[in-house]
């Protein structure tokens, strides 16, 4: 599903990635890890068609990303640390609207679906701004997801989340994942890591260090290959 | 830190060293001279304006080194935006430097002339106004290289400016001209107000070499800023990999 | 054909966005307001010669309010990283540029709308050549200017200090938009007999517009790069 062959990514001086070669089969749940600065939103950005690389190629269910631009962008829902909403708009407004850029049928009734699969019917018509961080994630990760994309990105989805949106995003995520959904996840948080994830990427200094399978929710094996692989760099 | 920037991957040779470079030094010096004394010994004296005449070599010549690094940083804004070689960047960035240079001289030679042809500092004339709209275009450009951030984004970024600003002068000609057409002389062809009088051939011959040798100026200046430009980048690197030691 | 109902999510985005909150739209008149004021001040409005001031004045506020809303244009993108959401999405480039251009035109034209009648009220202007000229080389005129500007708010976007970087990247840029769209206003409101002069500086404009539009719509996605 997703394919990436070497690829390099500098910015200005910096080299941030040097050489990722990545394959991610359809309906595999990945977890990227790794210190901070290693690079690991870079390559979620990459594979969003955020930036550009440097050199190498990115394939997405076997389409070129920079030929199929358009088509290959409809297929991903891709979810930042920021929000990507709009703050004036309402959950409802933010969702019909990039229901509507993604080209959704029926888009509010999907909006609708969405706002109630992530437990903000209430809040239906107050705007975002007001809401609380874990209230913007929900809204967010449904904005993600508006189009029914059949890869998602996430980026530290449960940083700063309270239990209960916790839970909400797991259930989404797992729910998605049930459907065949490809995900993506880049994070910190390993307990989250090892209950959603059935493989583990580990990337050190702009490369891939380790990849590994997971069963059985095994958060020690994720923990000791961590350390071993990082050492004195976490 | 390696292999950060492909200019690490060309040699740095001391320009000193080479020879197309002391050659074209040598020639411009030359060529100066020999423009200095075609234009103040060998080319009569106009009737009209007498000594003051001598500054529309240094003027004309000048604004055609400055329309020509302009043309070289559009083409070269262009090639940046194919291949994304850092090297296109710096000489477009260098090319606009002397071109402000450049223009600044034909603003300064200008209002000079203008005060002894037309009896007033500065004239709202076509190619004296285009230069100065051109100088501020091009100083907006290198006000976006001065932009903080990563160098490629500043790269891109003026170079799509770079591309636009070349293609919007001569719109802005056309439109000064229109607007008002009064005042300069127009010495070659079949102007509208053919008054300013024609060239002699000894004129011509000492704005020609005028104009050869302020073009190997301009070809030695770019190459020595260039020069500068990449040795500033390889000291950087340099500084960067100590730090990364010392930290390390 | 997706292209423009793209652009119009975007264009209707944006004006929406402005409607809820009224903050740029409000900031842009007033400050027509003011430099109407100001132009009073500094050219007595009592004095028959200075009736020769309106058409500067009348382009002095369109491009001094419009360059207010254009700061605004791409930075308001940057709070929640909106511009990546949209980045992401599958739009080509030219489609957010349409969108912009359009939420920028429509805002300006609003402007003008309010604002250049106060202008003929405060300095007593009532005979004007051609109404429907006058109409056509404001639409035209501004059309150009918000065409070039809103390119170029996106690239400023790119710095920290954008506020102060769009005006001197645009105004020598839209030098020839300015100087034709004055000389066919003062020829339209007070020398109607030299309409054809007009109507060539209009041509000129067009001209300009059209060169411009393509080439901006061409190097945008140079621009959005992240």
């Amino acid at each position: 599903m997703i394919q990436t062959k070497q690829l390099i990514k500098r910015v200005g001086d910096k080299v941030i990635l040097r050489g990722v070669n990545l394959s991610i089969k359809e309906g595999q749940t990945v977890a990227i890890l790794g210190p901070n600065g290693a690079g690991k939103s870079t390559i979620l950005k990459v594979i969003a068609t955020l930036i550009k690389p440097s050199s190498g190629e990115v394939l997405i269910n076997n389409k070129e990303i920079k030929k199929h631009a358009l088509e290959v962008k409809s297929l991903i829902g891709y979810l930042p640390h920021a929000s990507l909403l709009y703050d004036h708009f309402t959950p409802l407004e933010n969702l019909i609207l990039f229901g509507k850029l993604y080209g959704v049928k029926d888009v509010e009734k999907r909006a609708k679906e969405l706002i109630e699969k992530v437990g903000l019917s209430f809040f239906l018509h107050e705007p975002v701004k007001s809401f609380s961080r874990g209230m913007i994630q929900r809204v967010a990760i449904a904005r993600a997801i508006v189009h029914e994309p059949r890869i998602i990105l996430l980026d530290e989805p449960h940083t700063g989340l309270d239990q209960q949106a916790i839970v909400i995003l797991n259930k989404v995520i797992l729910e998605m994942k049930a459907q065949g959904t490809t995900t993506v996840m880049v994070t910190h948080d390993f307990k989250q890591a090892a209950e959603i994830c059935d493989r583990i990427i580990i990337v050190k200094n702009g490369k891939i260090v380790d990849d590994f399978m997971l069963e059985n929710n095994n958060l020690d094996l994720v923990f000791d290959k961590y350390a071993l692989l990082t050492e004195g760099v976490v | 830190m390696k292999t950060t920037l492909n200019l690490e991957q060309e040699p740095f040779t001391k320009l000193k060293d080479s020879l197309v470079h002391r050659v074209l030094v040598w020639a411009t010096i030359i060529s100066i001279l020999t423009s200095f004394y075609l234009i103040f010994i060998y080319a009569p004296l106009e009737t009209t304006m007498r000594e003051v005449q001598k500054i529309f070599y240094i003027h004309v010549s000048s604004a055609w080194v400055a329309f020509l690094a302009f043309f070289v940083v559009f083409v070269l804004s262009i090639m940046y935006l194919v291949t994304r070689k850092r090297i296109y960047d710096i000489y477009a960035g260098i090319s606009a430097e002397i071109g402000v240079v450049f223009t600044t001289i034909v603003m300064t030679t200008g209002p000079i002339w203008a005060r002894s042809s037309w009896n007033t500092w500065w004239a709202w004339e076509p190619r004296l106004t285009t230069s100065l709209i051109l100088w501020f275009i091009y100083l907006a450009y290198i006000m976006i290289r001065q932009m903080d951030g990563a160098w490629d984004k500043k790269a891109r970024l003026s170079a799509v400016f770079g591309i636009i600003g070349f293609i919007d002068v001569p719109i802005v000609f056309m439109a000064i001209r229109w607007w008002q057409s009064k005042f300069h002389p127009i010495v070659f062809g079949d102007g509208p107000s053919q008054k300013g009088g024609g060239v002699e051939p000894e004129m011509l011959v000492a704005l020609i070499t005028m104009t050869i040798s302020f073009t190997l100026l301009y070809v030695v200046l770019l190459q020595k800023g260039v020069y500068l430009e990449k040795a500033k980048i390889t000291v950087e690197n340099w500084k960067e990999k100590l730090r990364e030691k010392l930290v390390g | 054909m997706s292209i423009f109902t793209n652009a119009l999510s975007i264009a209707w985005k944006d004006l929406y966005s402005e409607w809820k909150t009224r903050q740029v739209l409000t900031t842009m008149i007033i400050f027509a307001g003011l430099v109407i004021v100001v132009c009073s001040f500094a050219f007595d409005p009592t004095n028959n010669t200075t009736k020769a001031v309106i058409p500067g004045a009348i382009w002095i506020i369109i491009v001094f309010s419009g360059i207010l809303g254009l700061n605004r244009s791409f930075v308001s993108e940057q709070k929640n990283d909106n511009m990546h959401a949209l980045l992401t999405a599958p739009l080509d480039a030219a489609s957010i540029y349409l969108g912009k251009f359009l939420a920028n035109f429509i805002m300006l034209l609003i402007v003008e709308i309010v604002a250049i009648p106060f202008l003929f009220l405060l300095f007593d202007f009532r005979e004007m050549g051609s109404f429907p000229y006058f109409i056509l080389v404001l639409f035209i005129g501004s059309f150009g200017f918000v065409a070039i500007g809103t390119f170029l708010a996106a690239l400023a976007a790119n710095s920290r200090s954008s506020e102060m970087l769009l005006p001197i990247m645009l105004f020598p840029l839209v030098s020839p938009i300015l100087i034709g769209a004055v000389q066919a206003t003062k020829i339209i409101l007070t020398n109607i007999d030299k309409l054809p002069n007009a109507i060539s500086w209009i041509q000129l404009i067009g001209g300009y517009n059209v060169i411009f539009f393509v080439l901006c719509v061409l190097l945008f996605e140079y621009v959005l790069e992240v």
